[in-house]
């Protein structure tokens, strides 16, 4: 690790404001992506700015049609938030099945999105339920805001405050793990809201996170496993490595996205 | 706790330390004065070193010093040297080419080690690492043995044609050629042992000290066997006389084998301890572990079995390929050879073997002795032909090893072993009833019904412990002894302690080897300390490695304990004047044979040592033996294991529902530990078997399992809990039965897991790592044939 500045300003004003004059500076959410990276000297940076103690990031909202989480809450807060448990109860078993258990009780959910590892668990429950992204200058759209391998729509200096998640009327994400980094060989998060499907997979793509609208089309005719079990999944945008082969992941693909059908249907979440 | 203690499940007296953070690790030990090591690695799987400019580093805050191979020849260092001497079938010994402790102008994998930094502070060292400039011109490299030997491949050594270190063969050929020729069934696979990273929870590291006033070095470092560390180091690298080096190894947190080693790092600060005169310390970092701790397994094999109509053996052939690396590390040429080929006959009559193996170099970590090492490749070799024998033959798996079974003692194999006991049908008959065997079918057919795939896999080891004995192992190459030291001192008052060869990293000696002393010396085992990894302080022995430390370094506690008995026994005759021939000793107490006159071990030796009523005439004062003990042959643990597994018809996935094992250890000192390290070793061998492969690209040569991120190391919810349970025939040639534990989970294990992996899917063969995939793959395959 080469020596950095730390800084823990007291408002997200202070926050914001340090950024624009340290364009070079991080975000440091629960660093469990960025702190490694800069132990092993494959990154560096002149400050670190650590947002998840700030109040503005910390705020659950439950709403009649939306959930609101703010983006410095830890995983295991998520996955134990009496509202996100009623409201959302899928993204609450996203979190409780992310990493394990000191990385549940460091990282933090805007870290995650904002990093867009391409097999993390939350940009799939984000996509996947549509939610809203806020940041301290604007608000992204889901399907605006994951823009590729470890890159989002996000511009130097931006920090993600909030996700706001329309209540689905039922949704479950459903993982295979990676055996060796336990992160998402494949994962799909799967939610059905007023008048449409939502199919995101994780973990598969070699742009990162992305959706399965023919899966989606089908499932809006009828939300039943069978709709996509003869789904054909084309390979050429899929990760090939050592832990699996596209071929592989586009039959995982489809396993995993019937048997989330199948969890949402019976309310188990996965 | 009372006596007797031997057979007890005694709670490990040195957890209690591990567990409160009371333990003393090579990291823990710091030094006034302490400068840090870091080492520059090539990132080049293979590349010639053009020139190296450190002048910038040179200049850098805190760097004490920097220094280079060039370094190292000028000061007349030598290279690592390779402690078993094989010979090649044409009668040539094999390639040695120099294992340099820094680069001389060439680096053959990714993480050989470049130049060392001493600086300050890590952070520093690490800093002036990286303004060192080295100008590498890159080469292309070989990674897997099957290429090795190919025209046109680049040579790692430039003197080692086609990269081969050594061909080395067993058995009879023609003997076997003819045997096959007149099978009525010849059952062949080709697969390959995949290589692992051997991964000890405590990273190596090394502190080294020189004492300007003695002119003597003190290393601490965490290693299975100080004394040979030392050896090594002293007469072959760095030429300084022995009695200036004291090696401490003190706690170590896990060795499995990756810890025998002499490696370049610890080697070099202590040569350059001296040179910067401070003491250097280095922690390795758990990237540097992946790539520089020596590898293990890496063979590629085609094994024949033939049989006749019965399905009686009738000769074995193997062709093995095994993959050394860039380097001969320490104990490598021995691993598949010795170590392995001897061990085909397994726990079965085949009359006829014969091996041949073909060692080569490749742009890869050195590969050597790891859990088993040797074993696993030759049961694996064995219990895969066997099983898929059994199924060519249509016999169960069961009855076709029942038929081969060796049942008459000692048994002589065709590949120089001697078995001296055994009872392989009653581990075999036990692990099937703890497995519920003949329920099997009804459970297979319950998980088919929920869209499961059930298998079942035998696997019935031999393995060889306590590698012995030493005039043998010569004769075989060894350069080295083999057998162990133990020494064992009364303090005036009555308490014992015990200084011992073996050494313990994890094992709890400390435990197991107290009892036995507790035992035979009829003391309460409170007073007893066991004291091991500092060769200021122990006898010369040869460590722990090849589970050999209660069966040869017990074996030589229990020779030191008979001779203190042999001299108490004078001392009591003196104090209960009554001649040594008449004197009992039994539970502590010396006694008069037909009197009430007794005198406790205590007594004898505060007798001893403050000799006022001693017969100083014919006896030295003092109660403090050392006995040196080279056992007259090896030890065969063997057993039976059993497996379970249930696939996911849809993922590949791979459950083990069940996992048994019943061995024969021999006597048991301590069953807790004993499943303990049973428990250790199934976790290791099931993760060879569904997780564990280590990966290089073989075009670049990086290896892409550099860490946890991609090396799939097994947790506890990949293992079931485990049933196990022992069956003893004693071994037959040491003091106390005992045959060594250790290794036995690992050498056991793959082949039972594949081998149910196997039978699920109604296929021959999967490759280890058995990924998700794999399986998907061969359901696949196996469906698109059946239509």
């Amino acid at each position: 690790m080469h020596a950095f500045d730390f800084q823990r300003p007291a408002t997200l004003k202070d926050a914001a404001a340090f950024l624009k004059k340290n364009e070079t500076a991080r975000v440091l959410g629960g660093g469990q992506s960025l702190i490694p990276t800069l132990k092993m000297r494959l990154a560096q940076t002149p400050a670190l700015v650590d947002v998840t103690r700030l109040e503005e990031l910390r705020a659950v909202k439950l709403e009649a049609a939306v959930l609101t989480v703010g983006a410095g809450l830890r995983h295991s807060e998520v996955a134990t938030h009496k509202d996100v448990l009623i409201g959302v109860p899928a993204l609450a078993r996203v979190a409780a099945g992310i990493g394990d258990r000191q990385v549940r009780n460091m990282g933090t959910l805007g870290g995650s999105l904002a990093n867009n590892d391409p097999a993390a668990d939350y940009p799939a429950a984000v996509l996947g339920l549509g939610a809203t992204i806020h940041t301290n200058r604007r608000s992204l759209a889901a399907d605006k805001f994951f823009t590729g391998l470890y890159e989002t729509a996000l511009k130097p200096g931006e920090i993600i405050t909030s996700v706001e998640f329309p209540l689905p009327k039922r949704a479950a994400y459903v993982k295979f793990k990676q055996p060796a980094s336990r992160f998402a060989l494949v994962g799909v998060f799967v939610s059905e809201g007023a008048g449409h499907v939502r199919v995101a997979v994780t973990g598969a793509g070699n742009a990162g996170v992305f959706r399965m609208k023919d899966m989606e089309k089908k499932l809006a005719e009828k939300f039943a496993m069978e709709s996509i079990a003869k789904s054909k999944i084309a390979t050429d945008k899929l990760l090939s490595d050592i832990h699996a082969s596209g071929e592989y992941r586009a039959h995982l693909i489809g396993v995993l996205a019937q048997r989330a059908v199948a969890a949402a249907i019976a309310g188990k979440y996965q | 706790m009372n006596a007797p203690y031997i057979g007890q499940s005694i709670k490990r007296t040195e957890d209690q330390r591990f567990i409160t953070g009371g333990g003393t690790y090579t990291d823990d030990v710091n030094v006034v004065g302490q400068t840090y090591a870091y080492f520059l690695r090539s990132p080049h799987a293979h590349a010639k070193i053009r020139g190296i400019n450190f002048a910038k580093a040179k200049a850098a805050a805190g760097v004490v010093g920097i220094y280079t191979g060039e370094d190292l020849t000028a000061a007349k260092v030598g290279g690592l040297p390779c402690g078993w001497l094989i010979t090649s079938v044409d009668g040539q010994p094999m390639k040695e080419p120099p294992h340099p402790l820094l680069a001389q102008g060439k680096v053959r994998h990714v993480g050989d080690q470049v130049a060392v930094v001493i600086a300050e502070s890590l952070h520093q060292a690490k800093d002036a690492a990286e303004l060192i400039e080295v100008d590498y011109e890159m080469l292309p490299a070989v990674v897997n043995a099957a290429d090795a030997r190919k025209p046109g491949v680049p040579l790692v050594h430039d003197d080692v044609p086609h990269n081969t270190c050594y061909t080395w063969a067993i058995g009879a050929k023609d003997v076997v050629d003819k045997a096959f020729a007149s099978a009525s069934h010849v059952t062949t696979l080709e697969f390959n042992n995949n290589r692992l990273i051997p991964n000890a929870i405590e990273p190596r590291a090394a502190l080294a000290q020189y004492s300007r006033g003695d002119e003597a070095y003190t290393l601490h470092v965490a290693n299975q066997n100080p004394h040979v560390e030392r050896l090594l180091m002293t007469a072959f690298v760095l030429g300084l006389p022995e009695h200036k080096v004291r090696v401490i190894a003190p706690d170590v947190g896990g060795g499995f084998g990756s810890k025998i080693f002499l490696y370049a790092e610890e080697t070099v600060i202590t040569w350059a301890s001296k040179q910067v005169n401070r003491p250097i310390k280095w922690t390795a970092e758990r990237s540097e572990s992946f790539v520089t701790d020596a590898h293990g397994r890496d063979h590629v094999t085609k094994a024949e079995l033939a049989m006749d109509k019965s399905g009686k053996f009738l000769a074995m052939r193997v062709h093995t390929t095994a993959n050394l690396g860039a380097y001969l590390s320490t104990f490598a040429s021995s691993v598949p050879t010795i170590l392995y080929a001897t061990l085909l006959a397994g726990q079965y009559t085949t009359p006829a073997i014969y091996c041949e193996v073909t060692a080569v170099f490749t742009n890869t970590v050195p590969v050597d002795a790891y859990r088993g090492a040797g074993r696993p490749e030759a049961t694996y070799v064995i219990e895969r032909l066997v099983e898929t024998a059994a199924r060519e033959m249509k016999l169960a798996p069961a009855e076709i090893r029942k038929r081969n079974f060796i049942t008459q003692f000692p048994y002589q194999t065709p590949v120089a072993l001697c078995y001296d006991t055994g009872n392989y049908g009653a581990t075999l008959e036990a692990a099937m009833k703890l497995a519920d065997a003949a329920g099997f079918e009804a459970r297979r057919k319950q998980a088919a019904d929920r869209g499961k795939l059930r298998g079942l896999g035998y696997s019935t080891y031999i393995e060889a412990c306590g590698l012995a004995p030493s005039n043998i192992a010569g004769s075989l190459g060894a350069r080295a002894g083999l057998y162990e030291a133990g020494e064992v001192r009364f303090h005036p008052t009555g308490s014992v302690s015990v200084f011992t060869g073996s050494h313990s990293h994890g094992q709890g000696h400390e435990t197991t080897f107290a009892q036995v002393v507790a035992d035979k010396l009829g003391i309460p085992i409170e007073n007893i300390t066991i004291v091991h990894g500092d060769t200021g302080r122990i006898p010369f022995g040869m460590g722990t490695y090849g589970s050999r430390s209660i069966a040869v370094g017990g074996a030589a506690i229990v020779k030191a304990i008979d001779k203190i008995i042999d001299k108490g026994k004078k001392i009591a005759a003196h104090l209960l004047e009554a001649s040594a021939d008449d004197i009992t000793f039994k539970d502590g107490v010396f006694s008069v044979a037909g009197s009430d006159k007794k005198k406790t071990i205590a007594e004898v030796a505060f007798a001893s040592y403050v000799p006022h009523n001693y017969p100083l005439d014919k006896l030295e004062p003092g109660l403090n033996e050392t006995a040196f003990y080279d056992p007259p042959n090896f030890t065969y643990p063997a057993g039976s294991h059993i497996c379970e597994v249930e696939i996911d018809g849809d993922t590949g996935a791979t459950k083990i529902v069940s996992f048994t094992a019943v061995d024969d250890f021999g006597n048991v000192i301590n069953p807790m530990i004993v499943e303990g390290q049973v428990h250790g070793g199934l976790a290791q061998g099931i993760g060879q078997a569904l997780l564990e492969g280590c990966a290089y690209d073989a075009e670049s040569g990086q290896l892409i399992t550099g860490s946890y991120m991609d090396y799939a190391m097994p947790r506890a919810d990949d293992v079931p809990s485990f049933k196990v349970d022992t069956k003893v025939t004693a071994c037959t040639h040491n003091a106390l039965g005992v045959k060594g534990c250790g290794e036995a989970g690992a050498i056991g294990a793959p082949a039972a897991v594949i081998n149910a992996i196997t039978d699920a899917l109604g296929v021959k063969d999967i490759a280890m790592p058995a990924t998700a995939e794999r399986v998907w793959r061969a359901m696949n395959t196996k469906s698109k044939k059946a239509k």
